[in-house]
């Protein structure tokens, strides 16, 4: 069975129902981190002058500007690879999609070391309130990360890319969906670079 | 695809590249200003200031919101205001402390 609307546009709406959906979705997702964004105000109005600015001085400042780069050009390649697909490129999307799933692997890597750096030196959620909220975010923002690149890699292997073959249009639609997703984490980080690492 | 499509996807990768160059530039413009010798409330200002920058040329050209339909603005409007909400949550909270002593 067909499932309805996932192509053309229902009238009602204007929309095809899996756009509307990842608008929804991305409407929670705006509450959930808003809800944590919400918390890291609250925590850094009670904590004591400077705690902030003490902690997050631990932090790598150019290991967050580079990741925020990489991100960025991950959003770029995303969209290319959409792009690719309406112009009818399809070994340009694989590149492109290729390319995202790189940037996002990258990001993680350099996200490994930050980590594994702060526990050598004994830094832990538990060390005070403003790495207890850094660990939150930034973790619960690389679960974004890891299913975005699971949603994408499955799109760019073959097993996953035939639709490609059989309805073009909607495997396009797919990816582009997948990419609102993945400008969203894009987003989201935009704002965790400065209030964690620069503020 | 017609020739016509192609050269208007052509433009909006033109767009896209455009934007790119933008996000790179405040990326390092937000790690200068930091180093600006400026009070916590400018520095927050500022900060915030140029990642709503950021935040809206990802929104508006890469998810295309600047030419999306009247029911995905409706829907992010009322979100934008359930945050605006939950984000004021805290300073209520600190208000009302700071009255009571």
């Amino acid at each position: 069975m067909q499932i309805p609307y996932t192509i053309e546009e229902r009238p009602d709406t204007g929309l095809n129902n899996s756009k509307l959906g990842i608008w929804v979705f991305l409407a929670s997702e705006i509450m959930l981190f808003g809800g944590l964004f919400s918390a890291y105000v609250f925590l850094r109005i009670a904590a004591p002058v400077d705690d902030f600015a003490y902690w997050g001085s631990k932090l790598s400042i150019p290991m967050a500007t580079f990741n925020t780069l990489v991100l960025i050009t991950s959003s770029v390649t995303v969209i290319m690879s959409w792009a690719s697909l309406k112009m009818k490129d399809f070994e340009k999307y694989k590149m492109y999609m290729g390319l995202t799933l790189l940037c996002a692997f990258i990001f993680l890597v350099v996200k490994y070391f930050e980590y594994t750096g702060k526990f050598h030196h004994g830094i832990y959620p538990s060390s005070s309130t403003f790495m207890g909220i850094y660990f939150t975010l930034t973790g619960l923002h690389m679960l974004h990360i890891i299913g975005g690149m699971i949603v994408m890699g499955y799109f760019w292997l073959p097993f996953g890319n035939k639709m490609w073959q059989s309805n073009p249009e909607q495997f396009t639609n797919r990816i582009e969906v997948a990419g609102l997703y993945w400008h969203f984490v894009d987003l989201v980080w935009i704002f965790l670079f400065p209030i964690l690492y620069l503020l | 695809m017609s020739d016509n499509d192609n050269e208007h996807i052509q433009e909006h990768i033109k767009v896209y590249l455009t934007v790119f160059g933008a996000l790179g530039v405040l990326t390092v413009l937000t790690v200068a200003a930091s180093y600006l010798n400026v009070s916590t409330t400018e520095a927050i200002f500022l900060a915030l200031t140029i990642a709503t920058l950021k935040a809206s040329l990802v929104a508006g050209y890469f998810m295309h919101l600047i030419t999306e339909k009247q029911t995905i603005i409706w829907i992010l409007t009322l979100t934008f205001i359930f945050f605006l909400f939950c984000m004021f949550i805290p300073m209520i909270t600190y208000i009302d402390h700071t009255s009571l002593s």
